[in-house]
């Protein structure tokens, strides 16, 4: 047995790849799809996902059967921490849900694909930059993409703004009503507090490039963390003029507001 | 009685294995006539070769002689040779030529190959580019710009005479026995350098599907730009994997280091305008042209590397 099979068979055990193998993906020959998805580091990034999921989060997702099992979805959520980690533990619920498991893909910042490693990391995990055009392709291939329609707006937001929704972007909805996709609101409760940041050092990010510079403990908390999955929403495909959308998109915001809530009201404790 | 005359084709960059791919599928049902500006390459006592410059008046001689049908120009000099300015004399101006003189003569088919480097290597690249998307290589690299032109041209005369029928094709890397651009120089190679932490997705198509492709669009006359590729892709690093290649990595960041290495080496097959198609993904989606011309690519990208894994150092 060569030294990466062995390791393959310590960390990624059978009945877990047996259940990303039941997942179908459109992929070419040897395993890749044209965004860098790789089946076979899937089940790498499935297995560590599944420790701080269940050990460090300790994570409680209600509703995750209301994400259809076919069919495009755009799965859209608050975004908070300073770390994409709300984008990973949505995904997780849904892949490794008993009925129908989808392998949803999450828009990343337009940051990450300069970073080494990182970059071709998150793309074989099924992330995939935000992009406009990604996200129409990948929902003509009906896929479930996970959208975050704050941006950085909401994952770079503040302790003291924590759970205070922050503008959402229309993109989403126009893609909606275009591929005729269920939305699936989710309200993510908890990650407000992994990374807890009194400030944001402008200047620095600028000098970086990065989208900011939190003020915080070097650390990411174990926060429990609740993820709710709202009703599927439908949307109509009428040419409807802008402030229409807009109104359709405060219905989607309004409904992750409420799931938020509920989120809040269930939760016992920080930790 | 009268016999149906045989289309007559002219073949321009006739010493290359593509062109000379397309010249035998085509040589049973076509008078051919092949030229290069490289060199002159004997292909059989029925194909008359020349080694011309289009830029040359001689050129219009071959127009008056032969009376072509249309003209098929895979003769765009790589972005790896000879220098900028003879390369856009070359690409540009000769191609213009070209143009000119098939309009003259009343040519009624033109194929044209482009590259899939048109669209620009950047990290905002989204995957499966379409034939609609902004060709962005022309503000990264002043390398590239003999190749965007060479399009804009064929694009200006495509709506300007459409009796010219005039379909530009933009293909992935093609790949594969006789192949000597960049890409498959690194695949065929011992070692391949890598940008260290970047292994983009890629796509290959072997030179027998692709003279395959040009074939297909010579027997049908549909005008317009598309785009080449199999609905597959790999990683760079790993396709290098397959292709037996030990992986040297250099230092990515800043973007300024790997440039100065490349230079300093002149690393012909990794030269410094390439080097963002070693870090971002430039994806394109060629199912325009399989719909239109029934395309089906036939070698998987398994035999690809096979090939190189077991023939290092090819032609």
């Amino acid at each position: 047995m060569s030294l990466a099979s062995l390791l393959k068979s310590r960390l990624v055990p059978a009945e877990l790849a047996a259940q990303i193998d039941r997942i179908r993906k459109p992929i070419g020959s040897l395993g890749y799809d044209p965004w860098g998805y790789n089946n076979e580091a899937v089940k790498y990034g499935f297995s560590f996902t599944r420790q701080i999921y269940e050990k460090y989060f300790r994570v409680q997702a209600d509703g995750v059967d209301n994400v259809p099992a076919e069919g495009p979805v755009l799965i859209i959520a608050n975004h908070s921490g300073q770390l994409p980690l709300d984008g990973l533990l949505i995904g997780y619920a849904l892949a490794s849900r008993k009925d129908k498991p989808r392998m949803p893909r999450a828009m990343i910042e337009r940051f990450f694909p300069t970073v080494p490693w990182l970059g071709n990391l998150l793309n074989e995990m099924g992330a995939v930059l935000g992009d406009p055009v990604n996200c129409a392709k990948m929902l003509e291939n009906d896929e479930a993409v996970i959208v975050f329609p704050e941006g950085i707006r909401g994952s770079g937001k503040l302790y003291r703004d924590r759970y205070q929704l922050k503008r959402f972007g229309n993109g989403f909805m126009h893609l909606a009503m275009q591929y005729n996709a269920t939305i699936v609101p989710v309200g993510v409760v908890g990650c407000e507090e992994t990374i807890p940041a009194i400030a944001n050092i402008k200047p620095l990010a600028n000098v970086l490039g990065v989208p900011y510079v939190p003020v915080a403990l070097p650390v990411i908390f174990p926060a429990k963390v609740h993820l709710n999955f709202g009703p599927p929403m439908h949307f109509d495909n009428t040419e409807i003029p802008e402030e229409r959308v807009t109104e359709r998109v405060e219905a989607v915001k309004a409904e992750i507001s409420r799931l938020i809530d509920k989120g809040l009201s269930e939760r016992k404790r920080l930790f | 009685m009268t016999t149906k005359r045989r289309p007559h084709i002219l073949v321009t960059g006739a010493a290359g294995a593509l062109a000379q791919q397309v010249i035998n599928r085509l040589r049973k049902t076509c008078d051919l006539v092949a030229v290069d500006f490289r060199e002159q390459v004997y292909l059989g006592d029925d194909i008359p070769s020349y080694c011309i410059d289009f830029n040359k008046r001689v050129f219009e001689d071959l127009f008056r002689r032969y009376e072509f049908d249309g003209v098929i120009h895979l003769g765009r000099i790589l972005s790896s040779q000879l220098t900028r300015m003879r390369r856009y004399n070359a690409n540009v101006l000769g191609t213009q030529k070209l143009l000119d003189l098939s309009q003259k003569y009343g040519i009624r088919r033109i194929i044209v190959l482009s590259t899939y480097h048109v669209y620009g290597a950047v990290a905002y690249n989204p995957a499966l580019i379409d034939e609609s998307a902004p060709l962005k290589s022309v503000g990264l690299s002043a390398d590239l710009v003999d190749s965007v032109e060479l399009e804009n041209l064929a694009n200006i005369y495509l709506w300007r005479y459409p009796e010219l029928n005039i379909t530009i094709l933009r293909p992935c890397n093609i790949v594969g026995p006789g192949v000597r651009n960049s890409m498959s120089s690194l695949l065929g190679s011992e070692r391949a350098p890598v940008l260290a932490g970047f292994s983009p997705m890629m796509q290959f198509i072997h030179i027998d599907d692709m003279a395959d492709a040009i074939v297909l669009a010579w027997h049908k006359p549909t005008k317009g730009v598309f785009n080449v590729a199999p609905q597959d892709w790999v990683a760079y690093q790993h396709a290098l994997k397959l292709c037996g290649c030990k992986r040297i990595p250099l230092p990515s960041i800043p973007p300024v280091v790997p440039k100065m290495i490349s230079r300093v080496l002149n690393l012909r097959s990794f030269p410094p305008y390439l080097l963002g198609f070693f870090k971002y993904p430039v994806i394109i989606d060629g199912r325009a042209f399989a719909n239109e011309f029934e395309f089906m690519p036939k070698r998987p990208l398994k035999e690809i590397f096979y090939y190189y894994k077991n023939n290092k150092k090819p032609v």
